[in-house]
């Protein structure tokens, strides 16, 4: 039981081990997201119909999680923060869904 | 049961095992969080906290922007041409650079290299006060063709766009008073983020300050990894701004 019940927080820590992003890492990702932006900025220049905005989206989210998950170290920390950053995101995706099936209900058709 | 065990182990630093108890002394290591550790995590979550409320203004925002685009697309599409790519493009390389550097602050702190560590944020700031310069400039040219919204703004250019040597399609009067909508959500967006950035530069010559008095280079790293944190997330915010007002209206559907 007391293997479990660790008030001081020593038996088992739960804290995520402290560690130090290197500049190597980070300039990977700089150059990632340089590419990136290189990338969207270039496909909008080419017609592809409906998958302009989904493309342009999908690069946005994909330089968004690299940026949260290095240059902001969520990568490297516990399970709370994790989840934590997880849930916010999760939460807007909601209110976002909830909201919009109000709209397009109201307008049935009209869309 | 929990009870007694508290009881008989009670929550205080003299019975934790003294082997991993050995923090640092350090003066902003605070009495009631039992290890560095712990203090840091705390820190670091309730950062994230503030950050989350942040996505929920912004996002307000994001989902004005999702609606109008859908409903009053024509005058979106139009009104977005009217903004330049090759400046949009170059404010993000910008802020993505000044993100770089931010992050590497958090770096040189956690190694405690002062002078680098002042480097990177004069860096940080640098880049940050170049992309507001490039905004200014774009504000600039909207505020030359009564593009803000409001009672100059004028329509003109979006119901005659030949006469400008615009390759458009006309619009009709009535959708063409709605690119006022797309500029007005425009402004609010970019707006909230300049402001955004601005409270950050502030900041920034604040931690400079302290980073040049050698706080931030023994051990103590806090302030200058939560600040990254809020500064990284202010990149996140216009990584999305990019596409969706400069790019995603360029080839109607």
């Amino acid at each position: 039981m007391s293997e479990y019940h660790d008030p001081s927080n020593v038996v088992n820590p739960e804290h995520a081990d402290h560690h130090i992003v290197t500049p190597v890492t980070y300039s990977i990702v700089f150059a990632t997201l340089l590419v990136m932006t290189g990338v969207t900025v270039g496909a909008a220049y080419i017609d592809l119909g409906l998958m302009n905005p989904v493309i342009a989206l999908a690069i946005a989210s994909f330089k968004a999680v690299i940026v949260i998950l290095f240059f902001m170290h969520v990568k490297y920390q516990s399970k709370l923060v994790k989840l934590t950053v997880i849930s916010g995101f999760f939460t807007f995706l909601v209110l976002t869904t909830m909201t919009l099936t109000d709209y397009i209900s109201r307008a049935w058709g009209l869309w | 049961m929990d009870n007694v065990t508290v009881a008989t182990h009670p929550h205080t630093h003299e019975t934790a095992v003294a082997a991993e108890h050995q923090h640092v002394a350090l003066p902003q290591h605070r009495h009631h969080f039992e290890t560095e550790e712990q203090q840091r995590e705390a820190g670091t979550f309730g950062m994230w906290l503030f950050l989350l409320t942040e996505i929920m203004f912004f996002g307000g925002l994001f989902f004005a922007y999702l609606l109008y685009r859908n409903w009053y697309n024509p005058a979106f599409v139009v009104s977005s041409n009217q903004l330049s790519i090759p400046l949009g493009a170059a404010n993000t390389a910008i802020l993505i650079a000044s993100g770089f550097f931010m992050a590497l602050g958090v770096w040189a702190a956690e190694v405690r290299k002062k002078g680098l560590l002042l480097l990177f944020l004069v860096l940080t700031t640098v880049f940050g006060l170049a992309f507001l310069g490039i905004k200014a400039v774009e504000y600039h040219e909207k505020w030359e063709k009564h593009h803000i919204p409001g009672a100059s703004f004028d329509v003109s250019q979006f119901i005659n766009p030949q006469a400008y040597g615009l390759k458009e399609k006309p619009l009709a009067p009535d959708m063409a008073q709605k690119t006022q909508v797309f500029f007005f959500l425009y402004f609010a967006m970019t707006g909230m983020h300049a402001f955004h950035m601005i409270i950050g530069i502030v900041l920034l010559f604040w931690l400079m300050w302290r980073a040049n008095r050698g706080e931030f280079s023994s051990g103590y790293v806090a302030p200058i990894e939560n600040f990254g944190l809020y500064w990284h997330f202010v990149d996140i915010v216009w990584i999305f701004l990019f596409p969706l007002l400069y790019l995603i209206n360029r080839h109607p559907v």
